[in-house]
């Protein structure tokens, strides 16, 4: 089974910190892959929180391809910080010639755009550059947004890290979601990697989610071009997120109410049981059916953890003011954050939800029981 | 010369025979009496002994005995039609009806007067797709299976149409009308009226809803038929768990509409049947013999008519006007507070009538009666050729229900030959698997909740002459009264019961436990590569 460690901190911190966590709770996965999530970037990347960054795996046919492409639209390259492994990769994990992360200038035509258009855009050019490198796999795009950083890779975590020198001053972060892979497909694919992203979104997952194919089937219907992929069922997770904030325009707290809603006699006792009601009457086909747990990241820079109603996946959130991490292991928590404030730990359960704010000030607990008074 | 004519058969030429042992036989008559079809009757039959003599001194000779005992009639109005009551009342099993081993030659007579055989029954096929549907998607240990005897389910359905949900939030903003819908049990009761069914079964069947719903909190939900509904009932709090029917015939909606202002409860749904699996195409067909004062009362009749139903809707003009005219008219008799929804039988164009319900926002759900379906009278032909099976029907409907993202808004419920074969949690869990939203059900209650000996052998299928053995489709008391309404409620419930267990150790396995799996067809497959194909499920051998 996968492990899921992410963290929040004021000061901006060094992937290897999740990754020594996701060491820590090894026994729990095969090391058949990494995959990395970084957003309120420190270091280098800092100066160039507005603009939009590219990550992803390129062959040098792919990189030519790719300067071709951006410059066809008019995004020229600002910044780099590609990671291009000399030694011989560790074993199991494939040769690659560039793990790019790349800052674009926006073209001047899109001065004045709105935002969503924006959005829009980025996804897109995301998508085309994914359709363009499967067709003789010479590029892997896993995000292109600002202030976000991903990479992902086959093979230890630990290995990987060192082996693509992550530890460098230069690469920092607020924000890390790590996810350290119990690959259950053979033909492993980079795509089927946690976490998932979109738009500003991002959500990894451990356990196995037995209603994906209905929801995807639900989510690929809904016309938008961004809900698409899925080598991994867990990648819906992250597209019910965007649909429920982005579509929906509703918060966490409806998420959870959407992904795992309380039984037809419980939402009877619900304050709020018309609309929930009818949200899950309305959402039925986004309901998962784990046993998951869900640890993910907003646009606002807030980090939370739900779990599926059956609670077979454990989850542990835990630290002091200043610094707070997510963990599927409570052994990952004590190795990355080994001095933390007792009243600030919480184990979800299947009602609740916790997040930690960009404030970092405090864990928020919040029930599904409780009156969702900004739901509506 | 003697009688032999075109259509005279001997007891081989017919599907049935009965077989009777003299020597265990006390003469009772109790099979003569209690045969449907005076199949058989006492016979008195002449015998010659010729004794052995073993001397020499008397001259041989003979001697004439007669004896008492059973003839089987073989005109076509008699033929045994393999009930075997008689075998069920006999004190010493000395009679039984024994199929014939080769194809019966009475199909070939059986439309004296030039009247096509007419029957109630099923389609006499026992080939089922859904049979063949394994469930092969297995929890194993990337995800473990779940308790189907101790963890939490949550089996229930949605019969209205459901908002998309931008929709639904913009309704609840600004307090508006949303569509009515309800939370039910995924079987449902289908469409079997009352006058097709006997007042004994009926009653069985609505007692044993009510106690599903009221003690065992299951929320099933039954469908009237066209026949009306009796007026204690309509006026009674258990409306509510009824999908009042109407159709081409419209029998028994005066009543209706009459008792609407003194309805204390909404019904469930209102469904208009355009079509049924069992004779796609054509009207219902109470034929005279079951038109008794009773039924003649609740449907609005003269008693001791035949009543046949149009094939259509006589004010059925275009779907697009008049179907959508019904179906708004229907939900502004109740105030918008109650799904109204089309039943069809499946056809080839589903899809095409599927699409236009779709559009039509007062449509709650779609339900589609496949060729299985059973019926208390069709003409035989109509039976056995006419209609679209069920399994590659609903799934046409669901795909096309996701390639316009309408999955969640339109419910479909399917019908037609879940269970025909006994397999009734495996067939309807193979139905919402491939796109159902809940499944209908009809002929296996009867055999399961009153003994109805129907089979898919051609055997009994007299629903359409109300002179049913087991009392179920007869308006007959002397027949009915065979029937203890409680024994049917008794029944129903267990089998509801049953039902929900397998469904959950169908279900538990694949690790589904939180929503039913409408659409889950990536844990289905089939052993036939064509099937697979049509239905986009996995092939697997």
């Amino acid at each position: 089974m996968c492990r899921l460690f992410a963290i929040t901190s004021n000061e901006p911190l060094s992937p290897m910190v999740a990754l020594r966590a996701l060491d820590v709770m090894k026994e729990g996965h095969d090391g058949s892959g990494v995959g990395l999530f970084m957003t309120d970037l420190g270091g280098d990347l800092e100066q160039f929180r507005g603009s939009p960054i590219l990550s992803g795996v390129f062959s040098q046919e792919g990189i030519k391809r790719l300067d071709r492409y951006m410059m066809e639209l008019g995004l020229l390259t600002k910044f780099k910080l590609s990671i291009r492994p000399a030694k011989e990769p560790p074993e199991g994990t494939p040769k690659r010639d560039v793990y790019l992360i790349r800052v674009y200038e926006y073209p001047f035509e899109w001065e004045g755009l709105s935002e969503a258009e924006i959005a829009a855009r980025l996804m897109r050019i995301r998508i085309d550059l994914r359709r363009l490198g499967e067709q003789d796999g010479s590029m892997m795009v896993f995000s292109f947004w600002p202030d976000t950083i991903m990479i992902k890779e086959v093979g230890d975590p630990l290995a990987i890290a060192e082996y693509l020198g992550l530890d460098r001053k230069s690469l920092k972060a607020r924000v890390i979601m790590a996810q350290g892979r119990q690959n259950t497909n053979y033909a492993v694919t980079l795509y089927a990697c946690h976490p998932f992203f979109l738009q500003g979104f991002a959500t990894m997952t451990n356990g196995e989610n037995t209603a994906f194919g209905p929801i995807r089937d639900y989510l690929m219907s809904r016309g938008f071009p961004g809900y698409a992929g899925y080598q991994s069922d867990s990648e819906v997770f992250t597209h019910i997120l965007h649909y429920t904030a982005n579509r929906l325009g509703l918060g966490i707290d409806a998420y959870k109410h959407i992904i795992t809603p309380l039984k037809d006699e419980e939402l009877t006792r619900h304050p709020d049981s018309a609309f929930l009601r009818r949200l899950k009457h309305g959402c039925r086909f986004l309901t998962i059916d784990g046993p998951n747990c869900v640890i993910g990241c907003l646009p606002d820079k807030t980090l939370f953890m739900v779990h599926d109603s059956k609670k077979l996946r454990p989850g542990v959130v835990g630290g002091r003011p200043g610094m707070f991490a997510f963990s599927s292991e409570m052994c990952g928590l004590d190795g990355a954050i080994p001095v933390r404030e007792g009243n600030c730990e919480f184990q979800p359960m299947k009602y609740d939800l916790a997040c930690v704010d960009a404030s970092r000030m405090e864990v928020r607990r919040w029930s599904q029981w409780e009156p969702c008074t900004h739901l509506h | 010369m003697g009688t032999l004519h075109p259509s005279a058969l001997s007891p081989r030429d017919l599907p049935w025979r009965v077989c009777w042992d003299r020597d265990r036989c006390t003469l009772c008559g109790q099979c003569t009496a209690v045969c449907p079809v005076r199949a058989i009757e006492l016979g008195v039959h002449r015998r010659r002994e010729v004794p052995v003599l073993m001397g020499l001194g008397e001259r041989p000779g003979n001697v004439y005995r007669v004896y008492y005992g059973i003839d089987q009639k073989t005109d076509p109005a008699h033929a045994c039609v393999g009930c075997g009551m008689c075998s069920f009342v006999c004190p010493n099993s000395a009679i039984f009806p024994v199929r014939s081993e080769e194809t019966d030659k009475l199909k070939f007579h059986a439309n004296q007067g030039g009247e096509p055989r007419r029957r109630g029954g099923r389609r006499n096929d026992t080939a089922s797709v859904l049979d063949r549907i394994k469930f092969v998607r297995i929890s194993m240990l990337t995800d473990p299976a779940l308790d189907a005897g101790r963890h939490e389910f949550e089996l229930r359905t949605l019969l209205g149409r459901i908002l998309p949900p931008e929709e639904i939030l913009n309704s609840a903003k600004e307090d508006g009308w949303a569509p009515p819908v309800r939370e039910i049990y995924p079987l449902i009761v289908g469409g079997m009226s009352f006058g097709a069914l006997s007042p004994n079964m009926w009653e069985g069947l609505q007692m044993g809803v009510a106690y599903l719903n009221e003690e065992l909190g299951m929320p099933v939900r039954i469908s009237t038929g066209e026949g009306g509904c009796p007026p204690r009932l309509l006026r009674s709090r258990f409306l509510k768990y009824v999908i009042l029917q109407i159709a081409s015939g419209y029998f028994g909606w005066d009543e209706i509409i009459h008792a609407l202002p003194e309805m204390k409860e909404d019904p469930c749904a209102i469904e208009i049947k355009y079509g049924q699996g069992a004779k796609p195409g054509d009207g219902g067909l109470l034929m005279w013999h079951k038109v008794n004062g009773l039924i003649a009362a609740i449907r609005g009749v003269p008693p001791g008519v035949s009543l046949p139903s149009p094939p259509t809707h006589q004010t059925k003009y275009s779907i697009e006007e008049s179907v959508a005219k019904m179906i708004q008219s229907l939900s502004m008799a109740w105030g918008f507070r109650v799904p109204v929804y089309p039943k069809i039988s499946a056809t080839s164009t589903t899809t095409a009538v599927l699409n236009n319900i779709a559009r039509n926002r007062y449509a709650a759900a779609l339900a589609i009666d496949g060729e299985d379906g059973g019926t208390g009278a069709a003409y035989n032909v109509s039976m056995n050729h006419m209609g679209h099976p069920i399994a590659a029907n609903v799934r046409d409907a669901y795909l096309n229900l996701v390639k316009i993202g309408k999955q969640n808004e339109i419910p479909l419920f399917a019908g037609g030959g879940a269970g025909k074969n006994g397999n009734l949690a495996a067939n309807a869990a193979a139905l919402i698997m491939l796109g159902a939203s809940g499944v209908q059900v009809g002929k296996y209650l009867m055999q399961a909740a009153a003994g109805c000996v129907g089979s898919e052998g051609d055997r009994c299928n007299i629903c359409n002459l109300g002179r049913c053995p087991k009392g179920i489709t007869s308006q007959d008391p002397r027949l009915y009264r065979r029937l203890d309404p409680e024994d049917v409620a008794g029944r129903l419930v267990d089998v509801f019961l049953s039902f929900d267990a397998e469904l959950k150790k169908i279900l538990a396995p694949m690790g589904r436990s939180t929503s039913l799996p409408i659409g889950m067809s990536d844990a289905l497959g089939i052993d036939d590569f064509h099937a697979a194909e049509r239905l986009q499920i996995r092939y697997v051998v």
